[in-house]
């Protein structure tokens, strides 16, 4: 399907949809609740320098703690993945904890690195990235299906042949999965880190501020700015996926 | 040379709950073509694996090649090719054939060389670059062949490699199997549940018994070489054919009978 | 042999007992080598395991209830906005995957927006919804279940869809044959199809029900939830840590809940056949 026909519905959904807002919503909602899309350009325009600076300050904390959660969990799932029984009986646990508001911790990471440190964003974004990419890493290295381990077993092969040449490879779609949901998660979890306290620099406390002021469409602006980050981020794991893992036509969303 | 001894192997799953294998000697000499077929469940592909170590026997023993079973996999003796092609989708062909020869740490310029060769063997020169979702299932098997050929083992083991597909490219398959088997002077061991197949490829047929499985009988496939398109018209095929599936029959109803008289015994 | 229960129940303490283990030996050793890095260790940042256990039973003030009690009713208040959250989001995540389900072009049309609603944190709406709702008199926790809705509707969407598409295209001929309309095939065939896909999206949006209910109580001023006890003890924690750690703990507690309600759910109404894999 052409680039074009796959993006024209979303792109005309966008254009109705800012037109729906602009000259429907707002008005029927009142300026609380929803800003005109025109004040919250003029907002993001007039505070362009500051909300990108803020904006590029946290991307940084949830980079760092994408990619120590990511490698960490990547390494986690590996060694579950050799040791078979240690994995299995250890994975209702790690599921549970998975379902642990995580968000719970922030305050704590706040405590144990510094309110003002990115470290401490950094943990949180990496602790809500960890499980995402455990489970589907563990996943996709173990849903291999029979024949390939006996393939591989007619060649004699050792465990480390058996990882490289087969389960990691066909784990990479699993892989992108975690890590694409994992690029979600470290933004949102290094913007809520801000909420219990951070650095003026940082975008989530810019977002809280202008709430706090009753700028709304300053808010909206510094939302808009932090959605951008992320789908940046997304777009960008994504075209890592497509670079990586080559082959058979991609079932990714 | 013997090239696979089987002595009274035998084979229960889970405990002794599940009989598949009873008693089973077989001898396989070097250059034979040799099919297992029977009902399903009777325990050819278990048997097919114990001969390449994928499954440990209960009892009995198994030499392969003058060496134990593990012996023989650890030495790379046999290539095994499954019922789906088992082909790697992030790999394109050429790399699907290399797979055991990186692994036999080949250098480049000889795995290129024999990955050349090998699909010339199987008439798929010109592919090399395709991956495997673009190719048919005919044509996923072939590279499966060719993949098990690549380091030429003297032994092919192969469990049902046609059944997925449809007559007419089995068929073809069939007589290009029997030339490779023919040019590499190879040892085949070759699970079926299609008679057709076992009498018109085999230089024996090995009729197994359902469960527990046992050697019911052994029809010597006397049929000339090389066979062609012709064979399957010859009158001694129509025979052969008749005579393997009479003893599937026979071993089918010696099991009915056995079960009824059983039966009779707890009334 | 000792059976799959009692198996089980050693793994349990086993992985408990390390838990333990490691967590007071990190605490040794930070104390006692006194380890700044990655952080550190103190009594105040890593408090006590059974100091933590002890506080659940002490009053969480003066002369006041036990923390127990206490976090046991903020815990049901939780819970009911998560509860009404969960089941806003399920029904109108569903909905939108059926609706996408049926045409290509809106599903293109629409999936990029249902994945960028994603990245707007919701603590950034969140005082702007409770605001706007309550000046139309709607209830406080009722906008925090609305907002738990935003966080859940998202993975119920993207599988309900998976899953709605994921039926055996012969089977859709099938009811083809039978004349069946698109309204039955997609009653009869598709919805039962995607009913796998359903629960593992419950098994994730249900604890994250918590989390956005927690997250969105402060934005509303709502002082009876976990969300406001964790605001709470946040500001005593260099006096009592251990309040806000058996808070963290409760609110596990109840996210683990969630999730084996969902997993006992699946089991009773799911039968599929084991996957064959390595």
């Amino acid at each position: 399907m052409s680039v074009v026909r796959r993006w024209l519905p979303a792109l005309l959904v966008f254009a109705a949809g800012i037109a729906l807002w602009q000259f429907v919503f707002s008005p029927l909602a009142g300026k609380f609740l929803l800003p005109r899309p025109s004040a919250i350009v003029t907002a993001l325009w007039d505070n362009h320098g500051v909300l990108l600076r803020a904006g590029w300050y946290t991307f940084k904390e949830a980079l760092g703690g994408f990619l120590a959660g990511s490698f960490l969990a990547i390494a986690t799932a590996l060694v579950l993945a050799r040791w078979r029984r240690v994995g299995e009986a250890l994975m209702p646990y790690m599921i549970a904890v998975n379902a642990v508001p995580i968000i719970a911790f922030a305050p704590i990471a706040n405590a144990w690195f510094g309110v003002l440190n990115p470290h401490s964003k950094m943990a949180i974004a990496g602790v809500l990235c960890f499980f995402p990419v455990l489970v589907n890493t563990l996943r996709g290295l173990t849903s291999v299906r029979p024949e390939s381990i006996e393939l591989m077993r007619s060649y004699a092969a050792s465990q480390v042949d058996v990882f490289r040449r087969v389960r990691i490879p066909s784990a990479l779609p699993f892989i992108f999965t975690g890590l694409k949901v994992a690029t979600v998660l470290a933004m949102i979890g290094a913007i809520v880190g801000d909420y219990f306290g951070g650095s003026i620099n940082a975008l989530g406390v810019q977002i809280e501020n202008s709430i706090s002021l009753f700028d709304f469409p300053l808010g909206w602006a510094a939302v808009v700015v932090a959605s951008a980050f992320g789908i940046a981020f997304y777009l960008a794991v994504s075209l890592a996926e497509r670079l990586a893992v080559r082959g058979a036509p991609s079932t990714a969303d | 040379m013997s090239v696979v001894e089987l002595a009274a192997v035998s084979k229960t799953f889970g405990r002794g709950k599940t009989h598949a294998l009873e008693g089973i000697d077989l001898v396989i000499e070097q250059g034979e073509f040799v099919s297992l077929i029977g009902p399903s469940g009777c325990g050819k592909s278990t048997l097919l694996r114990i001969v390449g170590d994928l499954i440990q026997p209960s009892s009995g023993s198994v030499v392969v090649n003058g060496k134990s079973a593990h012996q023989a996999r650890l030495d790379r003796d046999y290539g095994i090719v499954f019922q789906n092609a088992v082909l790697y989708e992030w790999r394109t062909v050429a790399k699907n054939i290399a797979l055991p020869l990186e692994m036999l740490a080949w250098s480049r310029a000889k795995r290129s060389e024999r990955i050349g060769e090998l699909l010339d063997l199987v008439e798929l020169t010109g592919f090399e670059n395709h991956y495997p979702w673009q190719l048919s299932g005919g044509m996923q098997q072939r590279v499966s062949i060719a993949r098990a050929l690549s380091f030429s083992p003297a032994l092919l083991l192969m469990d049902e490699p046609f059944g997925a597909l449809d007559e007419m490219t089995r068929e073809r398959l069939n007589m290009e199997l029997l030339d490779i088997w023919r040019e590499t002077e190879s040892t085949i061991v070759f699970v079926t549940h299609s008679i057709a197949e076992a009498v018109f490829l085999s230089t024996r047929a090995v009729v197994m018994s359902a469960r527990p499985g046992r050697i019911s009988g052994i029809v010597e496939i006397d049929l000339p070489q090389p066979r062609t398109a012709e064979t399957r018209e010859d009158p001694r095929y129509f025979e052969l054919v008749t005579e393997v599936r009479e003893a599937l029959a026979r071993s089918g109803a010696e099991k009915a009978v056995e079960q009824e008289l059983v039966a009779g015994d707890d009334q | 042999m000792p059976g799959a229960v009692e198996r089980r129940a050693a793994t349990f303490v086993l992985v408990l007992g390390t838990l333990w283990g490691l967590w007071e030996g990190w605490h040794w050793i930070g104390t006692h080598y006194k380890l700044t890095w990655p952080f550190a260790v103190n009594d105040i940042t890593m408090p006590h395991l059974h100091t933590i256990v002890k506080a659940l039973f002490q009053p969480a003030q003066a002369n006041g209830p036990k923390l127990i009690t206490v976090l046991w009713h903020a815990s049901l208040f939780t819970a009911k906005e998560a509860a009404v959250g969960l089941v806003i989001g399920g029904v109108v995540g569903f909905a939108i995957a059926v609706v996408l389900s049926q045409s290509g072009l809106l599903e293109r049309g629409i999936i990029p927006y249902v994945v960028a609603s994603q990245t707007v944190p919701l603590l950034a709406i969140a005082p702007m919804v409770v605001v706007g709702l309550g000046s139309k008199g709607v209830r406080d926790w009722v906008s925090v279940s609305i907002l738990a809705a935003y966080l859940t509707f998202f993975p119920v969407t993207i599988n309900a869809l998976r899953g709605l598409k994921s039926a055996d295209p012969n089977a859709v001929e099938l009811m083809r044959s039978y004349a069946a309309g698109r309204w039955k095939i997609l009653w009869k065939l598709r919805v039962p199809s995607s009913l796998p896909y359903l629960f593992s999206a419950f098994r994730i949006a249900a604890p994250v029900s918590i989390v956005g209910a927690i997250i969105s109580e402060p934005a509303a001023s709502i002082q009876g939830g976990l969300g406001g006890a964790i605001v709470n003890f946040n500001q005593y924690y260099s006096i009592e840590p251990q309040e806000l750690w058996a808070t963290n703990v409760i609110a596990a507690a109840l996210g683990i809940t969630f999730f084996v309600v969902v997993v006992l759910a699946e089991r009773a109404v799911v039968r599929r056949a084991p996957e064959q894999v390595a």
